[in-house]
């Protein structure tokens, strides 16, 4: 049978089919999430390692100089030769920290990292699950990272790491609220929480454009308080190299600080396929309703490409504001979240449900 | 200014233990191994306590036993970045104690060499400055044009950092025939990347958010901290040497003395922006008037101080350096002290800092632009 690089479905129903004509349905079931499993590792590792290097191509492109070129071709080895380094490192445990704490936390990050990645739909027939409450277990999970956070800065034994910590507990449950509201205006508009229906009410036009104005309040919103969630400059205060030299993960060495490390890149990217998913149609292609021949010309291009390409427009974006903005203030990141995002937020709320309401939207 | 302290101290009606923190010896603000002692409730600053004498090297002790040339020689490994004006300052120093007249050539190089390196100072600077405030990247737009002044500096005399170009009577050696070319080559480029800078930094909504109205320094307590330099005119304490005890050349050019009367830490961080524009501006109006003549006057070989006491002071990038000299007629110093600018504007910063947050102090640290080698000696 010919594999469709449109539409995943075929693909794995008959690898369902094939297990199932073989084995017990448990033992089919296993192997499947087994499967799914190490799919989803192997993802994370050369995605994570792939992020690492395109923010050290991008960082090195807005400081006029070339990053990485060493090691491979255009230093591509790069980021591989530093993860060997790190699993090779020696696990440094300061005295007096709170022993299973300090090596529980960041399991706990990478973890959370891991549950919220598993509802993005990479393309048609690419999701492991999908359920009606997809937008919602979205933001439930992704909170629960910041327990891994405040665990390692309060274990550590370590004033920075503690610092570091407080801050960013205050942060992420600030932030929160924004990135919840703001994907609640998008609900509005798409009518359901399941991430499939999302992208599936998506297919003529973008919801970014199809809600105009509350929609695209709403996106800018969102990147702001999914950078802040994420830790990133300019809201890397809870690592705030300059002030606290590594925040909250000051105390951790090798592969523990690996998992930090590869959390922050797996949220960067979760953010942006959140972005993509809920604002730029996920995995449909760009369509601009009355031109049948360009919108025939966009479905050539599978939908897997048009997933990555807006992600990693996304992400560019992140890493744009990352390497051009000074770092925020604390009372002046939960001023910016309580005093504006917030209200904007609820205001846009209203304005989107005028809009659906009154039919306003293309 | 002060109400505004108290408000910020006051609205944290949660009240939790003070605990101390040690900033250094290693840390990424200190710029150095100088450690500060933090006294912190919450995020608030409520004191600091600077510790030095982690990289001391004994400098003035040194001198004792060194010939007057010689001395000159380790005065460009205490404030390394504004090396040729702390050679500078003892050049003076012996010269007008030996009342020994150099040529104009000389006094044009030298004034020419300082604003040259007050430039690269205040691009270091302000690489340091947005690193410390979270923007990695004006590190290298700053050190990408510094460059430049190395290279001159190369030229000119083979050392990039610690020059060793001024020396009694005169200089090192003479300028490289394409001097001038190379600086005028230099100022026409750098004036359009120093917009380039305001655009990056200096207009940046976060930027400003986080340096106006925060970290102030009144003109009193300017003058009775002995704060000089950028830091002390942001006070509005009007103390440029250059201005108002000309030495070298500066008497013969026309400049501004950037003084700002707000003394919070985007004031400072405005006087050295200003400073670049002047130092440009100083560096044109002499390079293409370099008179013809001796780059030295000839020297005795072992230089003798008659016996009394001199001093002499220069403005450095940081402030006012001053070289004080007792001399009993022999060729080595009976004692030399230096008046090293950053010692003296440090330990501000705890009237400064009391009150505002860990982020405010490496700011406002930052906007001090210490440099410990100078601190320490």
């Amino acid at each position: 049978m010919a594999f469709n690089i449109y539409d995943f479905t075929t693909l794995t129903k008959s690898i369902h089919e094939g297990l199932s004509s073989q084995f017990s349905p448990t033992a089919t079931l296993a192997i499947e999430w087994t499967i799914v499993g190490l799919a989803y590792l192997l993802f994370v590792a050369l995605f994570g390692l792939f992020l690492v290097y395109a923010e050290r191509k991008v960082c090195a492109a807005f400081q006029q100089r070339m990053g990485p070129m060493r090691v491979g071709p255009w230093g591509l080895l790069q980021t591989i030769a530093d993860f060997i380094k790190l699993l090779m490192k020696e696990l440094i445990m300061p005295k007096n920290a709170d022993k299973f704490l300090y090596n529980l936390a960041p399991f706990i990050v990478i973890i959370v990292s891991f549950l919220v990645i598993s509802v993005i739909p990479f393309a048609p027939g690419l999701a492991t699950f999908d359920f009606d409450i997809g937008i919602f277990f979205v933001t439930a999970v992704s909170s629960v990272g910041v327990i891994g956070i405040l665990l390692a800065g309060w274990s550590s034994n370590n004033k920075y790491s503690l610092i570091g910590a407080m801050r960013s507990g205050a942060q992420i449950v600030s932030y929160e609220l924004s990135v919840g509201l703001s994907l609640i205006t998008m609900i509005i508009l798409a009518g359901t929480m399941q991430i499939s229906g999302i992208v599936e009410g998506q297919r003529d036009m973008w919801f970014i454009f199809k809600g105009h104005v509350p929609a695209i309040i709403a996106f800018f919103v969102f990147i702001i308080a999914g950078t802040a969630e994420t830790n990133r400059g300019p809201f890397d205060l809870a690592e705030a190299e300059s002030e606290l030299t590594a925040g909250f993960h000051t105390e951790y060495s090798g592969i523990k600080f690996a998992f930090f490390f590869l959390a922050e890149y797996i949220n960067l990217f979760i953010v942006a396929a959140m972005a993509t998913t809920v604002f730029l149609g996920g995995w449909m292609p760009l369509h601009f309703g009355e031109f049948e021949s360009f919108n025939q010309i966009m479905d050539l291009m599978p939908g897997l490409f048009w997933f990555f390409f807006k992600v990693l427009g996304v992400i560019f974006l992140m890493m744009w504001f990352k390497w051009t903005f000074p770092r925020l203030r604390v009372d002046q990141i939960l001023n910016l979240e309580w005093k504006y995002l917030l209200p904007i937020n609820l205001f846009n709320i209203l304005l989107m449900a005028a809009v659906v309401l009154f039919g306003l939207h293309f | 200014m002060d109400e505004l302290r108290e408000v910020m101290i006051t609205t944290d009606e949660i009240k939790t233990d003070e605990y101390l923190i040690n900033m250094g010896p290693q840390h990424p603000s200190t710029h150095g191994v100088l450690r500060l002692l933090v006294q912190l409730e919450g995020e608030i600053v409520h004191n600091v306590q600077p510790h030095i004498g982690y990289i001391h090297s004994g400098i003035e002790k040194m001198a004792e036993s060194l010939s007057y040339p010689q001395i000159g020689h380790l005065t460009d490994r205490m404030d390394y970045l504004s090396a040729h004006q702390n050679n500078e300052a003892v050049a003076l120093c012996v010269e007008n104690a030996l009342q020994v007249e150099v040529p104009d050539r000389v006094k044009y190089i030298r004034t020419i060499m300082s604003e040259l390196s007050r430039l690269a100072s205040h691009q270091l600077w302000w690489c340091v400055m947005g690193m410390d405030m979270g923007a990695l990247t004006t590190f290298f737009y700053g050190l990408r044009d510094r460059e430049d002044i190395l290279d001159i500096f190369e030229e000119t005399c083979g050392a990039r950092l610690t020059v060793n170009y001024s020396i009694p009577g005169g200089l090192m050696f003479d300028i490289h025939p394409n001097f001038q070319r190379d600086v005028k080559a230099f100022i026409k480029k750098f004036k359009t990347k120093l917009p380039e800078y305001d655009r990056l930094l200096s207009g940046n909504v976060i930027f400003t958010e986080r340096t106006k109205g925060v970290g102030f320094l009144s003109k009193e307590d300017a003058i009775a901290y002995g704060v000089t330099g950028p830091t002390g005119r942001a006070s509005g304490f009007a103390c440029d040497l250059r201005k108002h005890r000309p030495y070298s050349a500066y008497d013969k050019v026309n400049f501004k003395e950037i003084l700002s009367d707000v003394g919070d830490t985007y004031a400072r961080y405005q006087v050295r922006m200003a400073e670049m524009w002047e130092s440009m501006s100083i560096i044109e109006q002499l390079i293409d008037n370099i008179p013809e003549g001796d780059y030295a006057v000839k020297m005795k070989g072992v230089v003798k101080l008659p016996e009394g006491e001199f001093y002499q002071r220069v403005e450095t990038a940081r402030g006012e350096f001053g070289v004080f000299i007792v001399s009993d007629g022999k060729k080595n110093p009976y004692r030399v002290k230096f008046r090293s600018p950053g010692f003296s504007n440090l330990f501000a910063i705890n009237h400064i800092a009391k009150g505002w947050k860990i982020a405010d102090l490496v700011a406002i640290m930052s906007t001090f632009d210490l440099v410990i080698p100078d601190i320490d000696r």
